[in-house]
């Protein structure tokens, strides 16, 4: 049991990586950073695989193990209680904890597995690079905080994880943070991203005060006691929110926008964070909640709906751009519309598998479009491109592997998942849904067309590029072409553990996965939806002929898509046309800006473009609220200070000419006046007093002497 | 020798009366009021307020020969006031000087409206 009870040992290896490169980086030698990056990754996945071993050998049942470290949030004192939805009291508790099980057993492996390759693949790819340290020390992060989200036992540890996954995108897809478009990228995938964490945090309170707890294993054993009516609008909401969260974090619409800017991130990054690891986080999250969507099937309805469309949508605009890293980050867009297709119709464990698959051949392709990247001296388009398959053979032959798997040929790994998911999709409901497998279907035929048109256009038809690039085309390196090949046999064989039972396989991975949903199963089943019971019993079901049908339908698209590729793309030369140009010119350039929708969330969203005259979104906000300050708030003080001028005016006016002037001067001008007459009579000359003296005293005596 | 014919000119008019001394004091009144009232030198004026006291002790000491000595006693207090009265205004007199540089009291009328 070492390996489980040190299981905390796994997240905190590249932590320790991190903090390593964080404070000593710079003055360590790149063999260094590459021997302490690369080394604790390693381990961390040799660990991973020593707890998944110990996990399947020593829990037959699959209950989940639990590993709590400590109370990180809530305390005995009480504080932190508060009532749920239903009036019970609550104490707010979150712990640090760690919850292996299925689910989170197969995200383990292969977040390490995969973080990993990329690793030992970043240190030929980044050798010329400044920053070195700094590149591996976020990688290092991103991989700690990848794996307390996978393996926290609770959602307030899960979204740690989430925000810290969140952080070291924007760091990485920053990188070159000297170029604008990175710089802006970063920050477009970081608030993008936020919208989605509000949504996640809502739904982590929601289930808070609903259930009391923020505990997975406590939160589904409620949800699946029975004493939840399904459809309750409160739980629904709470599915909504998280889903919100996940269309963030997973690039689904309408919050897709960010996945393809990530791309201006050095490629390992593309391949680890924005193609195989980081943005399956919703697809986990979604699955790990699954008990809460199972009763809320609104919501349930809502991430097929959202995943189908998306899935489509990004096909779509796949399909003409030139830049090879971003075709793949619409695929990718694409492939994660699948997984929440497959979460969306009840099929878990499908959308599991295909979150598994993925991540082999979709980092497969990002890397060898990274290896691609790096033998034309950093050029990324396309149409520069062309016959390399001579000259990269090793990375020709992965890429191909990779992009025979993500187009559905069988025996590769993206057969297996996808299959598996449109079925799911077509029988669910009892065929409800099967608009969304006809839209599925269609993606599949779009995903086979780009892809190979990737490759034709990559390895195929005449060189474009100029003479000076042509002339220092070379291999990757051993340190690059190992993980491609490593992970070229994972696109191969990866698919084979989901063989299903209507091709005379065991399905072992639904199987393994069957106790995390396998309640799920039982809930739709007793609604009536057999459809949508369990990997295992549902194939028994289902083995028939529409099941081998709708193989041969995926694969057609698949070879089709493959086929039209060939058709138009495989002789390609300078000045090549493009079939979607040719036939319908403005919807290739619709597609080819993207449906608009970066410009169309300018007008409306953020407010960079007018729409006439007006401005919307968030600087529309900000144009009203300066309008509001300086013509309301403003107003208001400059009005009340109008008011006060105006009445001290009155007031001064009242003050000097009432009170001064009849109040207080009246009478002393009134005594003055008055006064008058008497003031004559004082000259100040001492001697006409006393004439006056004189005067008075003959007047005296000639009163009395005529009396 | 003058004094003996004036004496004997005069052996057959009336003898000194009161009314004399009243004449005469009210002459030398008169001759004070006119001084102050007249001359502009401060001191003058301080001398004629003399005069005029003067004139009043005169009149004491005339009514005192018909009402007893009440009015020598009373004209003596006058003297010893006269006297006071001569230090105090003297004083005022240098005050003055020493401000305005002159002792005409036409020259001061600071104290009027």
């Amino acid at each position: 049991m070492f390996f489980l009870e040190n299981i905390w040992l796994i997240p905190l290896l590249p932590a320790f990586g991190a903090t390593l490169m964080f404070f000593f980086g710079r003055k360590l030698q790149k063999q260094t950073v590459s021997a302490v990056c690369v080394g604790t990754v390693a381990l961390a996945f040799v660990l991973s695989c020593g707890a998944v071993w110990q996990y399947v050998h020593n829990f037959p049942g699959s209950q989940p193990f639990e590993k709590v470290m400590y109370t990180w949030l809530g305390s005995d004192t009480g504080h932190l209680t508060y009532t749920t939805h239903d009036g019970f009291p609550a104490e707010f508790k979150a712990q640090v904890g760690f919850l292996l099980d299925p689910l989170s057993s197969i995200w383990l492996l292969f977040v390490t597995g995969v973080g990993m390759l990329i690793h030992i693949y970043s240190t030929g790819y980044m050798a010329h690079e400044g920053g070195y340290y700094r590149f591996f020390g976020y990688l290092n992060l991103f991989m700690f905080s990848m794996l307390t989200l996978i393996l926290g036992n609770n959602y307030a540890q899960l979204f740690v994880g989430w925000e810290g996954v969140g952080l070291c995108s924007y760091l990485l897809i920053g990188f070159y943070f000297h170029r604008k478009s990175a710089s802006d990228a970063a920050n477009k995938a970081f608030i993008v991203n936020r919208i989605g964490d509000a949504g996640f945090l809502l739904g982590m309170f929601t289930i808070a005060w609903h259930f009391g707890s923020v505990r997975f294993t406590e939160v589904t054993t409620m949800a699946r006691s029975g004493h939840f009516p399904v459809g309750d609008p409160v739980l629904t909401a709470a599915a909504l929110l998280l889903f919100v969260g996940a269309c963030g974090k997973s690039a689904q619409l309408p919050l897709y926008i960010w996945l393809p800017d990530a791309m201006e991130g050095p490629t390992p990054v593309s391949a680890l964070i924005h193609a195989a690891t980081m943005v399956t986080a919703g697809v986990y999250m979604v699955a790990r909640s699954n008990a809460i969507f199972v009763l809320a099937p609104t919501a349930m309805k809502t991430v097929a709906v959202v995943g189908a469309l998306t899935a489509i949508f990004a096909a779509s605009i796949g399909l003409v751009q030139n830049d090879i890293k971003r075709v793949l980050a619409y695929s990718t867009v694409s492939q994660l519309g699948y997984m929440f297709l497959a979460l969306g119709v009840g099929a878990f464990a499908a959308g599991v598998f295909h979150v598994f698959t993925h991540a082999f051949f979709k980092a497969l392709l990002f890397l060898g479009a990274g290896s691609v990247i790096h033998a034309m001296s950093g050029e990324q388009d396309m149409r520069n491109m062309g016959d390399l398959a001579r000259r990269t053979p090793l990375t020709y032959v992965t890429m191909f592997i990779a992009t025979l798997a993500i187009a559905g040929i069988p025996p590769f790994a993206g057969f297996f998942s996808k299959d598996e998911i449109l079925l799911q999709t077509w029988t669910s409901e009892h065929g409800a849904y099967i608009w969304l497998w006809v839209i599925g279907y269609g993606t599949a035929l779009m995903t086979a067309f780009y892809m190979f048109r990737l490759l034709y256009l990559t390895f195929y038809g005449q060189p474009r590029m100029s003479h000076e690039v042509e002339h220092h085309i070379h291999e990757s390196p051993k340190s690059m072409t190992v993980p491609l090949a490593i992970l070229a046999f994972c696109s191969i064989f990866a698919g084979w553990l989901g063989w299903p039972h209507s091709l005379k396989g065991s399905d072992h991975f639904a199987r393994f996965l069957e106790p995390v949903f396998a309640r799920e199963a039982r809930v739709l089943e007793a609604e009536g939806r057999a459809a949508q019971v369990a990997a295992g019993k549902r194939e028994e079901e289902h083995t028939g002929g529409a099941e081998y049908g709708l193989m041969f339908l995926a694969v057609a698209a698949g070879l089709v898509g493959w086929g039209m590729a060939w058709r138009a793309y495989r002789h390609a030369d300078k000045g090549y046309a493009e079939p979607i140009e040719v036939a319908a010119k403005p919807l290739h350039t619709a597609l080819y800006n993207k449906w608009y929708v970066d410009e169309g969330y300018d007008y409306v969203f953020t407010g960079r473009r007018k729409l006439g005259s007006v401005r919307l979104g968030i600087l529309g906000l900000g144009d009203a609220s300066a309008w509001f300050d300086v013509h309301v708030v403003d107003g208001l003080v400059n009005g009340t200070g109008w008011v006060t001028r105006a009445v001290a005016t009155l007031s001064k006016w009242w003050d000097t000419w009432i009170i001064d002037g009849i109040g207080v001067n009246g009478p002393a001008i009134l005594a003055r006046i008055l006064s008058y007459p008497f003031r004559l009579f004082e000259w100040g000359l001492v001697q006409w007093y006393a004439l006056v003296m004189v005067a008075g005293l003959l007047g005296f005596v000639f009163y009395y002497a005529w009396r | 020798m003058r004094v003996r014919k004036t004496k004997s000119r005069r052996t057959e008019m009336t003898p000194v009366t009161t009314l004399h001394y009243l004449v005469v004091a009210a002459a030398l009144f008169v001759l004070g009021v006119i001084g102050v009232l007249t001359r502009r030198n401060v001191v003058i004026v301080l001398m004629s307020v003399e005069l005029i006291l003067n004139a009043v002790n005169l009149n004491l000491v005339a009514f005192s020969r018909i009402w007893g000595l009440h009015g020598q006693v009373f004209a003596i207090f006058v003297i010893t006031d006269a006297a006071a009265e001569a230090a105090v205004g003297l004083g005022i007199l240098i005050a003055f000087f020493r401000n305005k540089e002159t002792v005409n009291v036409d020259e001061v009328d600071l104290l009027k409206w």
